[in-house]
């Protein structure tokens, strides 16, 4: 599905998106189905519960793409998705987590 | 969540099980009918319908029928209906409803058995992922895994069915859940649509600012106006501004047919005039439409030199597909009731008599129209015998696009029609499901001899529940729209298309219980469809169809609707 080699794939802008949910089993599916279904690959996850663990916030490392602003307004729709927030690829939440995946 | 809602309902405490307490609040939603198919993983809650014996079950004979018939209840209606089906096929069957349901946004509730929690997951047998099978094609689903949740989930799912933008909800219910008894203190109140966020006033003088300066504007309608109850709003809007008015084919009925500014629908089938005058548009006013590709074929040469207003209640239909120049998120109907005290009555002398010489030089074509045995006769003859409190419904081919084109449509939902997902079998049931909803009405179901063949089991629920459903059959003996194709655009390879063998619908209706009437052996074909449309009850009307005929004007896939073939 994803056919660029790596340095095209660096050489795209990236955005992070940050959602806060509902944290219950069926989110995640109805989150990343909306990117899936229309080919477009998320290139980071991060979820993790907050406060007393009724909500999650789930971090998404999406390739800029002219389909970014429809896929903003598909995820706000979803029922169980309160607010969707979008920052810069040079969000701190992936940054920090590089260590963690040197090949 | 339901302890503080305003309008709950304390009670004495009871002890109930989760099916009880799911019919219940079917009971307390104003549900009177339900159609379905028992299996094991709902037997609990059949079990506590039949103790209730509150609610109309209608049996239907395959689960995809049982959808069907709530689509046809809630497209009469514009209120969420329910159908009900077992765990693993009578789930599955019931797929192609919900995704039907979902592209024409028509608020149902689907509620579906489960194998019991602890067995979820192992391949029990008639297992399946529900949940996960159906998240694409619903507004909203849950898996429910106790009790006490249903008393929050069953009026939530009808809340999210009718609010906003309506759609299907799905609720998986795992047996052990439904056998789960609790004690309920107080029950919530019914799930009823949320009111339609506020939209922005200042879009408005910025739209009666448009409308003002545009010198040949069009209306665009689409199923929204339908859904939001804004037909009557829209024809006032077309009025006061001299707005000529295109409907998609879900919007068919929204306006008159007949009105003076009606330009009948748009797109891949529409006459050629509607097309030609949206190409000079230069403003393009949709409410609560799409931009669908049938509609609009090639997109970037749909209404070329247009400005657009887009209302529309899904925020996400605003610059999906064309950019608009003023996009206003909010209920047609609301947006449509500010809007028009606001614009000046205005008459376009100049755009309205061009397109009346557009209408006048390029017309529809509807040859045969007064001749009962051809296909644009047939539908003028059934019209003819009817008055506008018929309900019409269709299955989908070319038998479709003849009867979207020449019946003449006056009333919001008259017209119940697959549109976005094209189903093949819609049409017999959704005309059941109408006709138990509305049973003052008849009910007609414009069929083709491939559509009807893909429910025709329903036939035998139309006789059970004596539905005043009248399915006039155009049999052509062909895949009619694969063969129009296969002609025009894959060289006359005819491939597929054509049935070799015919069943005998004749004796195929009587056998199923349903009386049937063959207008190719009546001497007097009018009155003897007169006769069959007006004698109540079900029944099936056969009349042959030469396959050479096509739907004309048609816009090629992929073309611009300028570059129509035909018409």
């Amino acid at each position: 599905m994803n056919a660029l080699t790596q340095n095209e794939r660096n050489a795209l802008t990236r955005a992070v998106l940050e959602l806060d949910v509902n944290n219950h089993a069926g989110v995640m599916s109805h989150v990343v189905g909306l990117f899936s279904r229309r080919a477009y690959n998320v290139e980071g996850i991060l979820v993790m519960p907050v406060g007393n663990g009724e909500k999650s916030r789930i971090w998404l490392m999406v390739n800029e793409d002219q389909r970014l602003p429809q896929m903003i307004k598909q995820v706000e729709k979803l029922e169980d998705v309160l607010a969707v927030r979008r920052h810069g690829a040079d969000h701190a939440v992936f940054e920090r987590l590089e260590e963690f995946f040197r090949a | 969540m339901s302890a503080s809602t305003p309008a709950s309902t304390e009670t004495q405490p009871e002890t109930l099980s989760g099916a009880e307490i799911v019919v219940r609040l079917l009971e307390r939603q104003g549900i009177t009918t339900v159609a379905g198919i028992p299996g094991g993983a709902i037997l609990p809650f059949y079990d506590a319908l039949a103790k209730a014996g509150t609610i109309h079950h209608v049996l239907a004979r395959h689960e995809q029928g049982a959808g069907f018939m709530a689509q046809g209840m809630a497209r009469a209606t514009g209120k969420p209906a329910v159908c009900l089906a077992s765990s693993g096929p009578g789930a599955t069957n019931l797929l192609t409803a919900i995704a039907d349901a979902k592209l024409d946004s028509i608020p149902i509730v689907a509620i579906t058995g489960q194998v019991p929690k602890a067995m979820i997951g192992t391949d029990a047998f008639q297992e399946v992922d529900t949940y996960g099978l159906t998240i694409p094609i619903t507004k909203h689903n849950f898996l429910v895994s106790s009790a006490e949740e249903l008393l929050e989930v069953i009026p939530r799912a009808f809340t999210i069915a009718a609010s906003g933008r309506p759609g299907p909800v799905l609720v998986d219910i795992p047996k052990d859940v439904q056998t789960q008894r609790i004690e309920v203190k107080e029950w919530p109140a019914p799930g009823l649509p949320e009111p339609a966020p506020a939209f922005d006033s200042a879009a408005i003088e910025q739209a009666v600012a448009m409308i003002e300066a545009a010198e040949q504007p069009i209306l665009y309608l689409g199923g929204g106006v339908v859904h939001s109850g804004a037909a009557e709003l829209a024809v006032a809007l077309a009025e006061k501004a001299s707005l000529p008015t295109v409907m998609t084919l879900m919007a068919l009925g929204a306006m008159p047919v007949d009105h003076p500014l009606s330009l009948g629908m748009l797109g891949m089938h529409g006459a050629r005039c509607t097309n030609l005058a949206l190409d000079e548009c230069d403003l393009l006013i949709a409410v609560g439409a799409r931009f669908d590709d049938r509609a609009t074929g090639k997109v970037a040469a749909f209404c070329p030199g247009a400005k657009i207003i887009h209302i529309d209640i899904d925020p996400s239909e605003l610059d999906k597909i064309k950019a608009a120049h003023l996009g206003i998120t909010g209920d047609v109907s609301e947006v449509l009731q500010a809007l028009l005290p606001k614009v000046q009555p205005t008459l376009r002398k100049r755009w309205l008599s061009h397109v009346a010489g557009l209408k006048a030089a390029h017309p529809l074509q509807t040859p045969g129209i007064d001749d009962p045995r051809t296909h644009y006769g047939l539908i003028s003859a059934v019209a003819a015998a009817l008055n506008d409190e018929a309900t019409i419904s269709t299955d989908v081919g070319q038998h479709q696009m003849w009867v979207s084109q020449a019946y003449p449509l006056r009333r919001p939902r008259q017209w119940l029609t697959s549109g976005g997902l094209g189903t093949m079998g819609f049409g017999v049931p959704a005309a059941i499901g109408a006709a138990l909803a509305e049973p003052q009405r008849t009910v007609v179901c414009f069929s083709g001899d491939g559509s009807i063949l893909m429910n025709i089991q329903e036939l035998v629920t139309a006789a059970e529940e004596g539905a005043n459903v009248k399915i006039v059959l155009m049999n052509n003996a062909t895949l009619g729209l694969v063969h129009q194709q296969q002609t025009l655009f894959y060289g006359e390879r005819i491939y597929a298309s054509k049935f070799k063998a015919m069943p005998d619908f004749i004796k195929v209706a009587e056998g199923f219980g349903i009386r049937a009437v063959d207008l190719d052996k009546a001497e007097q074909p009018r009155a003897a469809l007169a006769d069959a449309l007006n004698t109540p009850g079900p029944c099936l009307i056969h009349a042959s169809i030469d396959m050479h005929e096509k739907v004309y004007p048609m816009v090629p896939p992929g073309a611009s609707n300028k570059e129509m073939i035909g018409g």
